[in-house]
């Protein structure tokens, strides 16, 4: 059968849509979308935090019952429906396109203070050599590097230390996303995932030999196991497997329409989430080995310099740095790290928001990847690299999280499960040619487990963003930049979902036709009385 | 490091390492498929 020629035109997309050339590039491109800076700063302290070694229990249930199943959904969705997110759900129903593009918003919010994460730790990779923080990583952190404001607010002040290695991480990242998902996306997590693996392993082997390393290692697997009995940790377990897995971010979704048609998509899924809990063990090895070493240090108890987020990167690890033999190795391996894992899911962010615009405007990679990346990196080079640029991030991080990814998870579950009862037919198109089969269990666990899970977070989250300001900052701060910005994403993703679709976009695209055709002749018929 | 602690290092590590094991072992055994777009009917044998 001949290929569709969509050949008319400069800017028209030309030839077929692009396909990850192997498997393993699509499992490597999808591990470094997983594993970002959530695996190496927040899954350590969580799993401290919420019970030690007895967290592995939940942690377990998590990812079994709900993690990997949700993936499979985006996997099902993306790969039946062969586009970017707006795209495949607008195929599946048209009144879901909606959800696609509250996605591609969720992704344009993320990616625009991502990068500035990215390109503090580049910064600090540099740091490390000269231990520049001297004997106060705090005061250098908040007052000489980021020149933090007093108070919350938005001020156009540019710190230029910050405002030079984001236009770098922006520029590579541009490169990258114009370059294509073969040339680009592929190339690169070829390149940076094997870089960051190699890295942290040695980064751990170090750790673990530090004085005190043990006392860490022992705090962080000591099983609580009273804690079990506390929902509290067994949301907190769901939550950290649902970020860190990357699902409902329309990221998977996006990937997946780029494999092959006959991919095996549960096998592949499964070593995607067990590579990313696999990494997040070994850091949480590294990060307490090194907390062990700075609790002896400071001659004190391992529970007092426990920390996560941009406090354990930004001001414990340059004081482990300070006082570690070959200390500077160890800030080189540790914020090498984080670029390397912030950049591959930068990409994967990125390309959500690309893949639509490619879609919807019918494009080539090339003009579309810069209409959509030029004016995205703008706005964040605009809002972030200044004196406010901290609490900016603290709050839409914080908001878009909750109110974003996770209430568009919650109703994506119900919309394609409850709603369109769409999972026999997305579980029938997964089971083609998939090494694990799905069935009825898989069903129940996303139209059942998956909305429980996601609502019952959801209504935490609400209630404990309603009673209590965020962080402290000033009520119009945080309903501006928080609940406003959650609000504007529900509106605009409205809006876009208004535009027509024009006779160039890809909604138009005979070869989705015949991908259509031949998917369906590869369906198996019903299973008679025999599921898993 | 007490005993507790390090049995559950090795539980968490035989778990989430050896289910990274058990799922590449998984894909091993299934050699990736090529789509070949000659033919539009099933084969019946996949």
């Amino acid at each position: 059968m001949s290929t569709p020629s969509l050949k008319k035109g400069a800017p028209l997309a030309e030839g077929k849509r692009e396909t990850f050339s192997s498997r393993k590039l699509f499992i490597l491109s999808a591990i470094g979308s997983a594993v970002g800076l959530g695996n190496i700063w927040r899954f350590p302290y969580v799993a401290y935090e919420n019970g030690g070694g007895a967290f592995l229990i939940p942690y377990l249930v998590a990812i079994l019952c709900a993690g990997i199943p949700l993936l499979f959904l985006d996997y099902a969705i993306g790969h039946r429906y062969r586009g970017s997110a707006p795209l495949a759900y607008r195929r599946a129903s048209r009144k879901a396109e909606v959800l696609g593009w509250w996605q591609v918003l969720i992704c344009f919010v993320i990616a625009i203070y991502y990068a500035a994460i990215i390109a503090w730790a580049a910064m600090y990779c540099w740091f490390s050599i000269t231990k520049a923080w001297g004997d106060d990583a705090a005061t250098f952190f908040m007052e000489d590097f980021l020149q933090v404001a007093p108070e919350a607010g938005v001020s156009l002040d540019i710190v230029g230390g910050v405002f030079g290695p984001m236009l770098g991480v922006w520029l590579v990242a541009i490169i990258i996303m114009v370059a294509g998902v073969n040339k680009g996306i592929s190339r690169a997590n070829g390149i940076f995932m094997p870089l960051l693996i190699v890295m942290f392993v040695i980064l751990v082997v170090q750790s673990v030999f530090l004085p005190g390393a043990i006392d860490g290692l022992n705090a962080f697997f000591t099983p609580n196991f009273e804690a079990l009995q506390n929902p509290g940790v067994w949301a907190a377990a769901f939550g950290h497997i649902f970020f860190s897995l990357s699902v409902a971010f329309g990221i998977m979704v996006t990937y997946s329409s780029y494999m092959k048609r006959k991919s095996d998509l549960t096998g592949s899924g499964y070593v995607v989430a067990f590579a990313n809990s696999s990494f997040e063990l070994l850091a949480g090895i590294g990060v307490f080995a090194a907390l062990g070493f700075m609790a002896y240090n400071a001659n004190s108890a391992v529970g007092d310099v426990a920390t996560s987020g941009i406090g354990l990167a930004f001001i414990a690890f340059p004081t482990i740095v300070s006082a570690a033999p070959f200390g500077s190795v160890i800030g080189v391996l540790f914020f090498g790290s984080l670029v390397f894992a912030g950049l591959t899911s930068l990409i994967s962010i990125l390309e959500v928001i690309v893949a639509a615009f490619q879609d919807k405007l019918g494009w080539n990679r090339k003009s579309a990847t810069l209409v959509v990346t030029v004016p995205v990196a703008f706005i964040s080079m605009v809002l972030f690299p200044t004196t406010t640029g901290l609490y900016l991030l603290d709050t839409m991080d914080a908001f878009v999280n909750q109110f974003g990814i996770l209430a568009c998870a919650l109703v994506i579950v119900i919309v394609f499960g409850a709603g369109l009862g769409m999972l026999p037919r997305l579980a029938k198109h997964l089971n083609r040619h998939s090494s694990i089969k799905l069935g009825t269990g898989w069903m129940v666990l996303v139209g059942g487990v998956g909305p429980a899970a996601l609502g019952y977070m959801l209504i935490n989250e609400v209630q404990t963003k309603i009673s209590e300001s965020y962080s402290g900052y000033p009520v119009w701060f945080n309903g501006v930049f928080g609940w406003g910005m959650a609000g504007a994403l529900i509106v605009g993703a409205v809006l876009m979902s208004l535009v027509p679709w024009s006779k160039k976009s890809k909604l138009n695209d005979p070869e989705f036709e015949e991908h259509q055709q031949k998917v369906e002749a590869e369906e198996l018929p019903d299973p008679v009385g025999k599921e898993y | 490091m007490s005993g507790i602690a390090i049995t559950f290092m090795i539980i968490s590590m035989l778990t989430i390492w050896g289910g990274l094991a058990l799922s590449l072992w998984n894909l091993s055994r299934h050699p990736e498929k090529q789509d070949d777009d000659i033919e539009l009917a099933p084969t019946g044998n996949e």
